[in-house]
């Protein structure tokens, strides 16, 4: 239980994916303008991370480390991912074309996310049980959502305020995202 | 050898086995979708410059295929374009029907009356948050050039302390419409010729304080027109231009001049 909460706790706040670990920078610049498509992609996210961490915890547990082809894991685990956003894709496409719509865009923009890799890998880096690897990919996927959320809003108000030209856009975007890693380093003082 | 050929069989095969699972979700999880859209999506330029009021040429081509969608609302393919959609739909095709943007008020400094005097940022969207900005009308145009910015053609100038937008060089690409904090900017046919160039939903007896040149919604112009082409909603004038003819009799009736025509 004790463990559960660390990972709960480390995923989201202390090393948050993207602020801390700085995987999946280009979805949190490039989907951060408008706080809707911001929660439209965390979502995305959250729903194939969640999915990703079970599937490739399956093959590396029962096919990967079994055979010792564990230096296989990057381009079988790439695979899965891209294989299983397709395979979502079709199936929210038939079974709820209202998600659908909603994430439509987003979701083959997840296949090219090293996020959904890097969840992955960390699992077995960390060689978590099948129950943490979940708890992992989807608390570590809460973890985006919180961020892009954040900086969408942050990004929102930004761009109504009087900026100097040389900083007007993607540079205070970029500002912004350094200061919010600034800040989320703070959490790095927790300690379990 | 034996981890040469391991390495290959489980790559493989798990690439096979998603390959096969997509071959058949792709299947069962078919969505049936008009032929039509896929070929009307081959006929659109492929811009995805969102000018049709869609996400994009995709989502423009299904929304004509499944109906409701006019054929005619690509503005960058023009008449060439719309001309292959009607065929494909089996319609006739209208002419595209070119728009410009227009400011929908004419509360210059002689005729609106002021709550404060604003010394802030030379920006609308800063100004509408001081409680509205300067002017006593929620509707009027703060004239802090903020659509004159954001115009990539240089079509719209301050005039008087209002914007106001050069039809010859208007491109209707809706900047302006979008980042108008008073929402005051709307699409009319270039060939229109006359505007009620007020947006104050108010009713009459307050517009009037506020506007030397409101519409109060008296109906004077809806009485006079021959064609029945313009109606008092929600207080205020509104042109049918489907119907106009462009006689000008409303303008001239009109007793606060809110209604501007090309003619005058």
């Amino acid at each position: 239980m004790k463990q559960a909460f660390a990972i709960v706790l480390s995923a989201i706040l202390t090393q948050n994916f993207v602020l801390v670990k700085f995987l999946g920078i280009c979805p949190f610049l490039g989907v951060s303008k408008k706080t809707e498509t911001a929660a439209g992609m965390g979502m995305a996210v959250t729903f194939v991370m969640a999915i990703a961490s079970m599937i490739t915890y399956a093959t590396n547990h029962f096919l990967l480390v079994p055979l010792h082809l564990e230096y296989l894991q990057t381009i079988a685990f790439i695979l899965i991912i891209a294989g299983l956003v397709q395979f979502v894709e079709m199936f929210v496409q038939k079974s709820m074309p209202s998600l659908y719509n909603a994430l439509g865009i987003y979701l083959p923009l997840i296949t090219t996310n090293c996020a959904v890799l890097g969840v992955a890998l960390l699992n077995v880096q960390n060689e978590y049980n099948f129950i943490y690897s979940l708890l992992y990919g989807t608390c570590a996927a809460l973890g985006f959502s919180l961020a892009i959320f954040l900086f969408a809003g942050i990004r929102e108000l930004i761009n109504e305020k009087d900026i100097p030209k040389p900083f007007q856009g993607f540079p205070i975007a970029l500002v912004t995202a350094g200061l919010m890693a600034i800040a989320f380093m703070g959490f790095s003082g927790f300690s379990i | 050898m034996y981890s040469i050929i391991s390495a290959v069989a489980v790559v493989g095969g798990t690439g096979l086995v998603f390959g096969c699972l997509l071959a058949y979700a792709s299947i069962i999880f078919e969505v049936k979708k008009d032929p039509r859209s896929s070929q009307i999506l081959e006929i659109l330029p492929g811009a995805n410059c969102g000018a049709c009021g869609y996400a994009g040429c995709s989502a423009y081509a299904s929304a004509v295929a499944e109906g409701g969608a006019p054929v005619n609302a690509c503005s960058v393919g023009k008449d060439a374009v719309a001309e292959k959609i009607a065929d494909i739909m089996g319609v006739k095709a209208e002419k595209v029907e070119k728009k410009i943007a227009k400011v929908l008020c004419n509360g210059n400094c002689n005729h609106a009356k002021y709550k404060y005097e604003y010394f802030g940022i030379e920006n609308c969207i800063a100004a509408a948050k001081l409680a509205g900005g300067a002017k006593t009308c929620h509707t009027g145009c703060l004239g802090l050039g903020t659509c004159t910015n954001v115009c990539k053609f240089d079509a719209i100038s301050i005039v008087d302390g209002i914007a106001v937008i050069d039809p010859q060089k208007c491109t209707a690409c809706g900047l302006c419409v979008q980042i108008c904090p008073k929402h005051i900017i709307e699409f009319v046919p270039e060939k229109s010729t006359h505007w009620v160039l007020c947006k104050n939903t108010d009713k009459g007896v307050f517009t009037g304080k506020y506007c030397a040149v409101g519409c109060i919604g008296c109906g004077i112009c809806g009485k006079n027109c021959p064609k029945d082409a313009i109606h008092i909603e929600n207080n205020i004038a509104k042109i049918d231009y489907s119907k106009c003819i462009g006689c000008g009799i409303c303008a001239m009736k009109c007793p606060k001049k809110a209604i501007h025509s090309i003619k005058v």
